[in-house]
């Protein structure tokens, strides 16, 4: 069975989910272009949208017809040449509207399980519970007649562990997109030491399609991304932790954020970025992690108070910021936590002490928007981290400690084997966190 | 066409031209409609001539509110600019982006035939109302329709794209943009002396960089890139058309008043290719017979707006006029003739690039400026005009080279 015949019928199971809508509308884009080839014309392509609530599906389909109407806008010249032949869509808006109804005829919105028995390919999005996972996987494999191959999304499940206990006989890849799947570039794939080789080949052709960026992680728990961004959390953490002996705690989160955004040239802060993914989804990878390193502890005690104190950051239905560790208005930051007056301090009520406190951002800084387009970025940066070596400030202290902690942690999973390269790390970091920099590098040593 | 009485414009009025690049403009923010635009203009205008009682008949040129604003019968509009306006006779008239100037040439003849001594002008479009994707199937409609099938996304940039081709093909790329280029800066340059610009809060420091880009045709068109394009545009301007009675009865000083002294207009198949893809031959026509209308040649013209609604047509309508042979506009253009201190300057508030073209407008706009100039009213904008070369010239093109108003100005 070849590439467009696998595509023929496809279940994504938690459709209706952050990852999962953004899959389903990649995929039935992706399933669309396969149905236009001539050779295909005859066929018939299904792609079941898998969830558990009716409320959230029609919600799902209400994005995706939104989602489609910007993507059709952005690709008309191709779509004009596929509609070529149809004599009656004359207009731009005629083509756009009947791509949009073209792929949404693909889709079928359904809540029971048995829908995917007869597909070849699941994406699965669902909760990150493997318990759910495993059983989702053994109930469609059992049923299944075709011998599925499962595509799964876990941000921290071993693949080797859902192989072995949904009894997939190497029919199971991660294939690990980042947060909005339609906007973010990067995908790690993870095979287990049984997935067929098959899978891969499958899931390369698909990325490449839909223009995205490759990057294999080792079957291990947290894969390259969180590895990083869950040990750079939790080094922020014991940063704030140190800083509340000089500082109160909504002080300690501004300056160790401000550390974290600005004198290290990031997109956002580390509280930001936790508030971000979400204090619980945190909470949730660091406690999976944990469970398969033996020689450090991934946990962090104050996620679990925050948790406990239902300050829980992540986001709102339309993507809004839900706020965390700061509050945000209107997608910018107006204060920070604090845990000791359990109340939210203006930041303009701190900022001009935390600032005299990390000292001026050292000669040659350049933020971080500005540096991502600069073609002559490494001249820029490493001028700039230079400067930071000679600049007695705290923040620059703080922040080039912290940078070779990053760099640390990038050696540290190529050691551990859950990258296969350093340059793989970088490209998690540059492609998936939209860093400037990749954290093995050579500004720091 | 042989005037058979004497005819003046006065009391020019443009609105801003709003759109990308304008400060005050948000996409999703509520904006004016066709008829705040048109109130403005026309109070402009009023104002100047002493108020509507002293209007004899209106015009309006507009291309196509039916499709962008869902509106029609626009003629309906004068009376809401002012009370005074109530009953007197009103028309609209349409020929995609050369509607402003069939107003001016609607007008003309109203005057002419001595129907009227005053007559209001008017040009208006409001384009932001779609997205631009949109906006090219409704601005396709200057075209044949039957073609629009096989037409590109972007329908008229895909015309003036295989105009830009074809030129490059038989001239050279590369002089052939770097004039292009040229031409984008000399707009922008002179959009910035003009606070009702569309480009006049523009601050690229490189505008021959940004020109020079290369075109691709997998994001936009093969062989225009983005700033050889006029803007989208919401806009309005409003001229009066007199006879000398006219003058008397609004009080206006000739000195104040441009004279209309020759007028060509041209029309070609809608249905019919270009027979050169490298020329603008109607254009050619109605500037031909503008200028025998006039009893002028191109030599003794001071400024010309033309119609550059892309680069390529500013270049091609150059060498319509014959200031420089054909294959020679671009050099022309880079060798600074048609720039503000050049022989002739073109487009000196901008034109269509800079200044911005709500399309049914665009002739109304380009009278106004020539008006400016030649009164010595164009502010910041304002060219020195020779006494031997007293005149102006506009030319406004609807469509692909098939609708013409080509009109000469005098000096008083
Ligand atoms: N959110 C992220 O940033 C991110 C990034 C990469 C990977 N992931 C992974 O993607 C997966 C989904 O995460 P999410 O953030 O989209 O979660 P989510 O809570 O937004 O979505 C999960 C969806 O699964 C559905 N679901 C739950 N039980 C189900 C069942 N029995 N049958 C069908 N559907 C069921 C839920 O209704 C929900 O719509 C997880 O494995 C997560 O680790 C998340």
């Amino acid at each position: 069975m070849n590439y467009d015949e696998k595509f023929e019928n496809v279940t994504v199971l938690g459709a209706a989910g952050k990852m999962g809508s953004g899959i389903l509308l990649l995929t039935s884009m992706e399933m669309f272009d396969i149905s236009v080839k001539p050779e295909n014309k005859d066929k018939q392509f299904t792609l079941y949208a898998l969830d558990i609530s009716q409320k959230a599906l029609s919600g799902l389909v209400k994005y995706v017809r939104g989602q489609l109407v910007k993507a059709a806008e952005k690709k008309l010249n191709v779509l004009r040449g596929v509609y070529a032949h149809r004599a009656d869509l004359i207009d731009n808006a005629d083509i756009i509207n009947e791509y949009v109804f073209d792929v949404m005829s693909l889709i079928r919105p359904v809540t029971t399980l048995e829908s995917a028995y007869e597909s070849h390919i699941v994406f699965e999005a669902a909760s990150e519970n493997p318990d759910l996972k495993v059983k989702m996987f053994s109930q469609i494999n059992q049923n299944s007649k075709v011998e599925p191959w499962f595509f799964t999304n876990t941000s921290s499940i071993p693949i080797g562990y859902l192989n072995k206990e949904a009894n997939l006989g190497g029919r199971v890849l991660g294939v690990h997109f980042y947060n909005p799947p339609v906007v973010q570039k990067l995908v790690e794939v993870i095979k287990s030491d049984e997935t067929k080789p098959e899978l891969g080949e499958l899931a390369t052709q698909f990325i490449k399609n839909l223009r995205k960026i490759e990057v294999p992680s080792y079957d291990f728990a947290g894969f390259i991304g969180n590895g990083h961004f869950m040990r750079d959390a939790l080094y922020g953490m014991s940063k704030l932790e140190q800083l509340k002996s000089e500082m109160s705690f909504a002080e300690a989160v501004y300056c160790v954020n401000k550390v974290s955004q600005d004198f290290m040239i990031r997109p956002m802060g580390i509280f930001q970025l936790i508030d971000y993914v979400g204090i619980d989804v945190c909470q949730f990878i660091m406690k999976v992690m944990d469970g398969y390193v033996n020689d450090e502890t991934i946990h962090s005690p104050l996620l679990d108070t925050m948790m406990e104190i239902n300050v829980k950051g992540g986001q709102n239905f339309d993507g809004s910021q839900k706020d965390g560790f700061i509050k945000y208005e209107k997608g910018r930051i107006a204060a920070y936590w604090d845990l000791d007056k359990k109340a939210y301090v203006p930041a303009d009520e701190i900022a001009a002490k935390c600032d005299a406190y990390l000292g001026e951002l050292p000669a040659g800084h350049t933020p971080w928007k500005a540096i991502v387009r600069n073609k002559a970025k490494n001249e820029v940066l490493s001028a700039y981290f230079n400067a930071m070596k000679e600049t007695d400030n705290n923040g620059s202290k703080l922040a080039l400690a912290y940078l070779k902690k990053s760099k640390d942690i990038g050696l540290k999973l190529v050691s551990d084997k859950v990258a296969y390269t350093p340059e793989d790390v970088n490209t998690v970091l540059l492609t998936g966190f939209f860093h400037a920099f990749g954290p093995i590098n050579d500004f720091i040593n | 066409m042989k005037l058979r009485r004497k005819v003046y414009m006065v009391a020019g009025y443009n609105t801003i031209s709003m759109g990308s690049g304008r400060k005050e403009f948000h996409p999703k923010k509520p904006r004016p409609g066709l008829e705040e635009y048109m109130k403005e203009a026309g109070q402009g205008v009023l104002k100047q001539i002493g108020g509507a009682q002293n209007v004899d008949e209106c015009v309006v040129g507009n291309f196509i509110a039916a499709r962008y604003n869902k509106q029609g019968n626009m003629a309906g509009f004068f009376p809401f600019i002012d009370e005074g306006l109530k009953y007197k006779p009103a028309i609209r008239v349409e020929g995609a982006c050369g509607s402003g100037a069939l107003a001016l040439a609607a007008g003309i003849r109203s005057v002419l035939a001595e129907t009227a001594e005053v007559t209001l002008v008017i040009g208006v479009e409001v384009q932001n109302s779609v997205k631009a994707v949109y906006g090219a199937d409704i601005l396709a409609a200057a075209g044949w329709a039957k073609e629009r099938k096989e037409g590109h996304v972007h329908f008229f940039p895909g015309k003036f794209s295989d105009r830009a081709g074809a030129y490059y093909e038989k001239f050279g790329y590369d002089k052939t943009r770097h004039g292009m280029a040229t031409w984008f800066k000399n707009a922008v340059e002179n959009a910035r002396l003009c606070p009702t610009a569309q480009e006049y809060h523009n601050t690229t420091e490189d505008l021959m960089a940004v020109g020079m880009t290369k075109p691709n045709g997998r994001s936009f068109v093969d062989n225009l890139n983005v700033f050889d394009c006029s803007k989208v545009s919401d806009g309005a301007s409003g001229i009066a058309i007199m006879s000398e009675e006219g003058l008397k009865r609004c009080g206006i000083d000739l000195k104040d008043a441009v004279e209309v002294v020759g007028m060509g207009q041209a029309e070609n198949d809608l249905t019919a290719a270009p027979a050169d893809l490298t020329k603008l031959d109607t254009t050619a026509v109605a500037v031909k017979k503008a200028f025998e209308s006039a009893g002028v040649t191109k030599d003794d013209i001071a400024t010309v707006e033309c119609h550059d609604c892309f680069s390529i047509a500013g270049i091609m309508a150059i060498e319509a006029i014959g200031y420089a042979e054909h294959g020679k506009g671009a050099e022309f253009v880079s060798e600074g003739h048609s720039s503000r201190q050049g022989k002739v300057p073109f487009n000196t508030t901008g034109g269509l690039c800079g200044w911005g073209h709500p399309t049914g407008a665009t002739g109304v706009h380009q009278a106004v400026t020539i008006w400016e100039q030649l009164t010595g009213k164009a502010g910041d904008a304002q060219i020195n005009i020779p006494a031997d070369k007293p005149y102006g010239l506009t030319i406004n093109m609807g469509g692909d080279d098939k609708t013409l108003v080509s009109i000469v100005y005098k000096k008083n």
